[in-house]
Parts: C-alpha cells; sequence; structure tokens
C-alpha cells in the first residue's frame, strides 16, 4: 500500500469535523464481568477530561461478557485513540466506535406529569400518537409516560409536557446495535483460541476497508 | 415519598480470625498459597514492609525463609522502589509485600513510576477482612480504586480458592506484552482461610488480552522499502529493545542499514554506548546532533518508544519532513503523540530481523559525518568545558567521567532526578543492557537509593553506583537502614550542589534567578551514613576525586561519597520547553 493511501485513509475528517464541531460516536465495549471495570473505562475518559454523554452496561448473546455503549462527542481521531486505551486494559475484550449512520439506536425516557392538568388541558391521546408514547402510570396525582426513540423524539415530548408542570424528567443511556456486526459469538471463539487467529490481527490501517470499523 | 436507606450488608460474616495459618488435614492456608505461587514462578527476592493486614502472609513467611529472601525495607516505597531496581537490573518481575491502608498507600508513587517505565512488577498488599470492606475499618483504604490508574491490572482477592489462579494471571500480565504493575490486595479472611490447595498452573492465556498484536508482513515491507529509498534514515530508540530483549537484533538492524541511532533516557545501554553508530541521547537534555537532525532526516524511525514530550519537544515542529516508521508492540502507542506513516506493530524481537532481512547494505556516510559534525560542535561548547572545566569548581560531568574510567562502563549506573541524572546519562559509559536504571517518565526524586539496592539484588555480580542529588537522596534516605541490614553493596556518589539543582536552572533561565525555595540544606551525609554502618567520605576539589572515587569503588561493601560541585552550574544543551528540538541551545 502506498504511503500516500494509508495517510488518506486515516487521517481523513469528516465534514462535521472540518467545520470545527465535535461529532458524535457511540462507543461499543465487550468486556469480562469484572467488578472495577466500570471504573477502569470511566478514568480512561475523566482522566482527559472528556465528557462522557450516556453509558450503558448490559449483558450479550455470549453469557459471561459484558457490553458497554458509551456516547461522546469528540473528533475521530480522540475517538480512535480512546477506543485503544480502553482496548488496552486487561479485561477488555474489543472496542468499536461507530457514527449515528452505523448504528440501530434507541433511548428511553420517562415523564412524570400532574393528572389534573395532563386530563383537563391536553388531548391527551394525540399527545401519545404524535409522540409514540404511552402511559406506563396513571394514577389521581400524576400520570407517567414513557417514550422510546431518538434523541429529538425524547427532547420533543418534554417541549409539548413543558407548559403542563412536569414534576419529573428521566432519560436512560443509549442502546445501539451495530448494522453490520455479526455478534460476538465467532470473535470470542477466536479469543479462547490460545494461538490467536487471524482475527486478532488488529490493525486500524488495514481493518479501515472492513464494513465495520474494527481498531 | 419513602427515601431509600440501605445498609451495608456484610456478605461474609463469618469471624476467621481464629482460624490457624497454616494448613491441618492437608488443607493449605491462603497464605502458603501466595508463598507457594511465588516459588512457583521462580521468585526469590521479594521487597516488603509488614502490618496488621499481611500478618498471616509474613506468618507463613517465616517457614519458607530458606526458599524465599525477603528483605526488609525502611518505607513502602522505598520497597516498590526496590523492586523496579530489581526487575530493570535483572530483567525479571519484581515482587512487594505491603500491608493495608498507608502501607498500600506508600506503593502509590512506585506504582505510577513503573506504569509510565513499563517495569513489571507483582505487589501484594494485605487488606481487611472482607466483611469489614466498606466499613472504614481501621486500615482499610480502598486501594483497588485509588492504583487503578497506575497498574496494567488490579484484584481484589477474597477468598483463598482464587488466589493461585489470581497470582498466575498477574506474573504473566505483569511480565508480557509491555510489562508494567500488577496489584493484587487480598483480605485478611482469604490469607487465613484454609482450603483445599490443588497447586499452582501458570497462566500463559487471557482471552480478553493480547500482548503481542500480530506482525503483518505488508507493514514490514513498506517500512524496509521507505529505509531502502532514504537518504538520511535515523532510528531512534527506546526501552522496548530492552524490554523486549532484542538488543542483538537491534544492532543487527542498524549495522546491516549503517543506520545511525539514539537513544532515550529509557532505551540507554541497549546498545553500547561506544558503539560507532550509536550517536548519542534524544530529549531535552540530549546530545545536539540527534535533536538537530530529527528536523532533517527524511525517514525516521522509531523503536520501541512512545514520543514523550520531554524527546519531542514541541510536536507541531517535530520531525515534519520525515516519513516515520514506528515499531512498537502497544497499538495505542501508534498515532498517539506522532502520526506513523508505516505503523509496524509487533514485538520488536520479531519484527526487526524481519526488517534487517530486507534491508540493503548502505553505506550513509555522508549523513553519519553530519551527526559528527554535530558532535564536535557539541564537544567545543558542552562537553569539553564540562568534563575538562577550568575553573576551580568539581563540575558533575568531571566526576561522571572520572568513573567511567574506573569501572569502565560495566558498571550499573542508577539515577535520581534532577541534573545529576541528566550529566550522568549524558556522560556515562555503558557496556553492557540494563546498566542504566532510572525514573524516566515520571521523574521520581527518592528513586535512586532504593532503586540501586534493588539492582543489586537483581545483578549482584555488577558494580551498582547510585548518582544522586542532595535533594533526593534526603527523600529515601531511610533506606540506609535496609543497606545496614542487609549488608548490600551499593555505591552511593552525592553530587551536592547545595541547591535543588535543576529547579535552580529552570529558575535562573526562565524566572530572573527568583531562586524560590530551591536553596536546600542537608545534613553531614557522611556522618549519616556512619551511623548506618556505612563507610563514607566528602570531598570537595579536584585533587582527591580520582582517589576517592577509586576508594569507593574499590571498597568492600557499601561505600557514601559525596562530591561538593558547583553551586550553580546548568546543565547544557538544552531544548527550552515549548521549542522545537532543532532550537535545541548549547548555552
Ligand atoms: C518527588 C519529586 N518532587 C519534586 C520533583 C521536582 N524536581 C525535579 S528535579 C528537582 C531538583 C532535584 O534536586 P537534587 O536532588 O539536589 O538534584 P540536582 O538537580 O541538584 O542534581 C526537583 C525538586 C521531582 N522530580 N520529584
Amino acid at each position: 500500500m502506498s504511503e500516500d493511501k494509508i495517510k488518506a485513509t486515516v487521517h481523513s475528517l469528516s465534514s462535521l469535523e472540518r467545520a470545527g464541531l465535535r461529532p458524535e460516536y457511540t462507543i461499543t465495549v465487550y468486556t469480562e464481568n469484572q467488578v472495577g471495570l466500570l471504573n477502569r473505562i470511566a478514568i480512561i475518559f475523566s482522566r482527559r477530561k472528556i465528557n462522557v454523554d450516556s453509558l450503558n452496561t448490559s449483558p450479550t448473546e455470549v453469557e459471561s461478557v459484558h457490553r458497554f455503549t458509551i456516547v461522546i462527542n469528540e473528533t475521530e481521531e480522540v475517538v480512535r485513540k480512546l477506543c485503544r486505551q480502553i482496548e488496552k486494559q486487561v479485561d477488555v475484550l474489543k472496542a468499536f466506535y461507530n457514527t449515528e449512520d452505523e448504528i440501530v439506536w434507541q433511548e428511553m425516557a420517562l415523564y412524570k406529569v400532574p393528572t389534573d392538568e395532563i386530563a383537563e388541558k391536553v388531548k391527551v391521546e394525540r399527545l401519545l400518537r404524535e409522540y409514540g408514547a404511552r402511559a406506563v402510570v396513571i394514577r389521581k396525582d400524576y400520570t407517567v409516560f414513557e417514550t422510546t426513540g431518538h434523541r429529538e423524539e425524547t427532547d420533543g415530548l418534554i417541549k409539548a409536557l413543558e407548559p403542563y408542570g412536569m414534576i419529573e424528567f428521566v432519560r436512560s443511556a443509549r442502546i445501539a446495535i451495530i448494522k453490520d456486526s455479526s455478534g460476538f459469538h465467532e470473535k470470542l471463539k477466536t479469543y479462547e483460541s490460545s494461538a490467536p487467529g487471524d482475527e486478532l490481527v488488529e490493525n486500524g490501517f488495514l481493518n479501515q476497508q472492513e464494513e465495520v470499523f474494527t481498531m | 415519598m419513602a427515601e431509600v436507606k440501605e445498609l451495608i450488608k456484610p456478605e461474609i460474616k463469618e469471624d476467621v480470625s481464629t482460624l490457624p495459618p497454616c494448613g491441618i488435614d492437608g488443607a493449605v492456608s491462603g497464605s502458603v498459597a501466595v508463598l507457594e505461587a511465588l516459588i512457583a514462578e521462580d521468585v526469590e527476592t521479594i521487597f516488603g514492609y509488614p502490618g496488621g493486614a499481611i500478618m498471616p502472609i509474613y506468618d507463613a513467611l517465616y517457614d519458607y525463609d530458606a526458599k524465599l529472601n525477603h528483605i526488609l525495607v525502611r518505607h513502602e516505597q522505598g520497597g516498590i522502589h526496590a523492586a523496579q531496581g530489581f526487575a530493570r537490573a535483572s530483567g525479571r518481575t519484581g515482587v512487594v509485600f505491603a500491608t493495608s491502608g498507608p502501607g498500600a498507600t506508600n506503593l502509590v508513587t512506585g506504582l505510577a513510576d513503573a506504569m509510565i517505565d513499563s517495569t513489571p512488577l507483582v505487589c501484594i498488599t494485605g487488606q481487611v477482612f472482607a466483611h469489614l470492606l466498606g466499613t472504614d475499618a481501621f486500615q482499610e483504604t480502598d486501594v483497588i480504586n485509588i492504583t487503578t490508574p497506575v497498574t496494567k491490572w488490579n484484584y481484589q482477592v477474597t477468598d483463598a480458592n482464587e488466589i493461585s489462579s489470581v497470582l498466575a494471571k498477574a506474573f504473566y500480565i505483569a511480565g508480557s506484552g509491555r510489562p508494567g504493575p500488577v496489584l493484587i490486595d487480598i483480605t485478611k479472611n482469604a490469607q487465613l482461610q484454609l482450603f483445599d490447595y490443588k497447586g499452582y498452573t501458570k497462566c500463559t492465556h487471557i482471552r480478553s488480552y493480547r500482548p503481542k498484536p500480530i506482525v503483518r508482513k505488508e507493514y514490514v515491507e513498506e517500512a524496509a522499502k521507505l529505509i531502502n529509498e532514504a537518504k538520511k534514515p535515523f532510528v531512534i530508540f527506546g526501552q522496548g529493545i530492552i524490554l523486549g530483549k532484542a538488543e542483538k537484533e537491534f544492532a543487527a538492524f542498524i549495522e546491516k542499514g549503517n543506520l545511525p541511532a539514539a537513544w532515550t533516557i529509557m532505551g540507554m545501554s541497549a546498545i553500547p554506548t561506544h558503539h560507532p553508530l550509536g550517536v548519542g541521547m534524544l530529549g531535552m537534555h540530549g546530545n545536539y546532533g540527534p535533536n538537530v537532525l530529527t528536523n532533517d532526516c527524511d525517514v525516521l524511525i522509531a523503536v520501541g518508544m512512545r514520543f514523550d514530550d520531554r524527546v519531542t519537544g514541541r510536536l507541531d515542529k517535530y520531525a515534519k519532513q520525515a516519513k516515520v516508521i514506528h515499531l512498537d508492540i502497544d497499538p495505542s502507542e501508534i498515532d498517539k503523540n506522532v502520526k506513523a506513516t508505516v505503523p509496524v506493530w509487533g514485538d520488536c524481537k520479531e519484527t526487526l530481523p524481519m526488517l534487517t532481512a530486507l534491508l540493503n547494505k548502505k553505506d550513509n556516510s555522508e549523513w553519519l559525518q553530519k551527526f559528527a559534525d554535530h558532535a564536535k560542535e557539541e564537544a567545543a561548547t558542552c562537553i569539553t568545558p564540562e568534563l575538562n572545566p577550568t575553573s576551580d569548581e568539581l563540575t558533575m560531568g568531571e566526576v561522571i567521567k572520572t568513573l567511567n574510567e574506573l569501572t569502565g562502563g560495566n558498571a550499573i549506573i542508577v539515577t535520581d532526578v534532577g541534573q545529576h541524572q541528566m550529566v550522568a546519562c549524558r556522560y556515562a559509559k555503558y557496556n553492557n543492557s540494563k546498566s542504566n536504571v532510572t525514573s524516566g517518565g515520571l521523574g521520581t526524586m527518592g528513586f535512586a537509593l532504593p532503586a540501586a539496592i534493588g539492582a543489586k539484588f537483581g545483578a549482584p555480580d555488577k558494580t551498582v553506583v547510585a548518582i544522586i542529588g542532595d535533594g533526593g537522596i534526603q527523600m529515601t534516605i531511610q533506606e540506609l537502614g535496609t543497606i545496614m541490614q542487609t549488608g548490600v553493596d551499593v555505591k552511593i556518589m552525592i553530587l551536592n550542589n547545595q541547591f535543588l539543582g535543576m529547579v535552580r536552572q529552570w529558575q535562573e533561565l526562565f524566572m530572573e534567578k527568583r531562586y524560590s525555595f530551591t536553596n536546600i540544606q542537608s545534613p553531614d551525609f557522611v556522618k549519616v551514613a556512619e551511623a548506618y554502618g556505612i563507610a563514607g567520605k566528602k570531598i570537595s576539589g579536584r585533587p582527591g576525586l580520582k582517589d576517592a572515587v577509586k576508594t569507593m569503588v574499590d571498597h568492600k561493601g557499601s561505600y557514601l561519597l559525596e562530591v561538593m560541585v558547583g553551586k550553580e552550574n546548568n546543565v547544557f544543551p538544552m531544548v527550552p520547553q515549548g521549542c522545537s528540538v532543532s532550537e535545541i541551545r548549547l548555552k
């Protein structure tokens, strides 16, 4: 591979970055289920004064393997370095980073509003339909709605409900599925064999061509 | 609305403090399992300090006296620096014992030092009973979380059944790939617990851990092509060569291509300092040629080094004209500070021979001459005045020169941090690898004395000389007690300029000589040594220098030589902070 090509593939900036903005990246980390690992991963960000937008931990399709989903706004270069630092941790199996169009993602939000206000002033049905929300609890004193979707959708319902005296609002961390991923079963098999297989040849410079970006 | 109040529910309620520590009916205590693990890992020397939470392990150690040599240090920081010195001089993993709470927190500086300098260590700390975790028990501290940023891996053991497998992992992780410190915190109940011991199996594979990236041949080929086409190739190398035990492979590589090679402070001694292709030290106080010509070469080949800011100076003016080939075992180092044109990931013991095989023999004499020319210039302005001064005051450089003459470059030189460190590293001669032990990445004052003790245990056949400033010695001077009690043979050379010299130099050069708190008073070091039963002498003039150094080198057992040097001498050349390497100042 020529040197120019290597440089071009690795150091190209996204259009957002060229405009001086930090794009949003979703980092997916496959790990052992180990006490203390959350801290080890968290301090990789805090040491560099990088704010974590959201963080979710979850089991995976493979028993004993855990999955972190982390959202941050940073340049690709920073995100790539962060992923390498994460992957360097002994108990981390693999770290990926993806842009929004490479993943399917959801966040869930809960909204608590006074029932009387809502019942009087809002066409609840319309609201629910418009925002794909559903009522989880309806009591005399308050009602809890829930939506699941992208940030714009959950934010939209906040706006709609705000005038009616929102009592409480909470949004979950993002969970995301990488569109082109074929899961972790196969990868894990290669990790488990003591002689590392091809899959272990991780090199960002060559793996650029792969559909799913691996570090 | 009900507020949630939850009490901490102790998981382990049973108080096992009354259980006997050693095996009955074939069962074995956790403490015994710890010591068996050390023996299985061929550990002979442990540096440690006892205390309440690690007493069961110390109790077991009482019966292992013949198999394990425990060195009682005077402070846990001294213990961990000694283990670092041991590891650096021997190429093996250093082992440390400390108790919980203050014992463990005293290790933190050494852990940070070992982490940044990639030194393999296994530290075992005692911890309070598992059922007391989180209760603010006596000497309980959250060691795992305190040490997470400064360990390659750490783990808390609360059940003796885990001990063997966890220690096997610890040794494997500490010593493989890019080495580093590992800390294992063992609760007291696990140390006391009797369990069915199933023997010890070494760890050779962890599924989530890939110590060595696999080498990609196409990158080696690409790198070879760049080097073969280069008119002005320049090799810069770090400790990776020493850690990878690839000294021979590296020498073969530079010799085949006639490639000029400069070392970082951590890479020093990987090739002998008199190697014809060795062009000197990189960095802030490194040699003139290597710094200036970094910004002149056309291909920069970095081997096992991490482009520390003390090496690169201003990054946006660092080797911008050059194509960069970076060989490293740690993928996260590639592109971290300097973008690589061709990254060669892998163990340099494998990649260097592959690269050498593809190199064309070249002469590069014109390019090498440039280094020689710069060396001449540096000699005239910096080196000659330092090594052959005309003033009455002694310089640090002439002391090192005298030492070279007497040890012939065969000694292990351990330095502390400051001007004396830079001067020692600039002028000391090394014939053998692993001969330069210094705190490179962290710059820890107080490192040298305990590290020298450890180095002597790691390389007992070598003369070990610690070179220390009058400031740094006082940070860990209590380790003279360790020397006294063990009788270890360490030569201590204090270069006393009556200042915290390196800080004073900056104050002189950049802060209008406002010597804010850098004027430091010292005790009579020779008397202090004497109180510890260590022979010593103080000299201040040129006439007695050679004899005094000879007396020190020839002395049977430890010796402290205090040399009074010029108070306000500066180390040059110097790349001022924020400047490019080619803006290096000769005075
Ligand atoms: C633990 C620690 N504290 C502070 C410093 C900052 N520091 C770097 S060099 C230096 C002066 C060292 O003085 P001395 O030991 O007398 O050596 P000299 O520079 O005079 O050779 C100081 C204070 C440090 N490196 N480490």
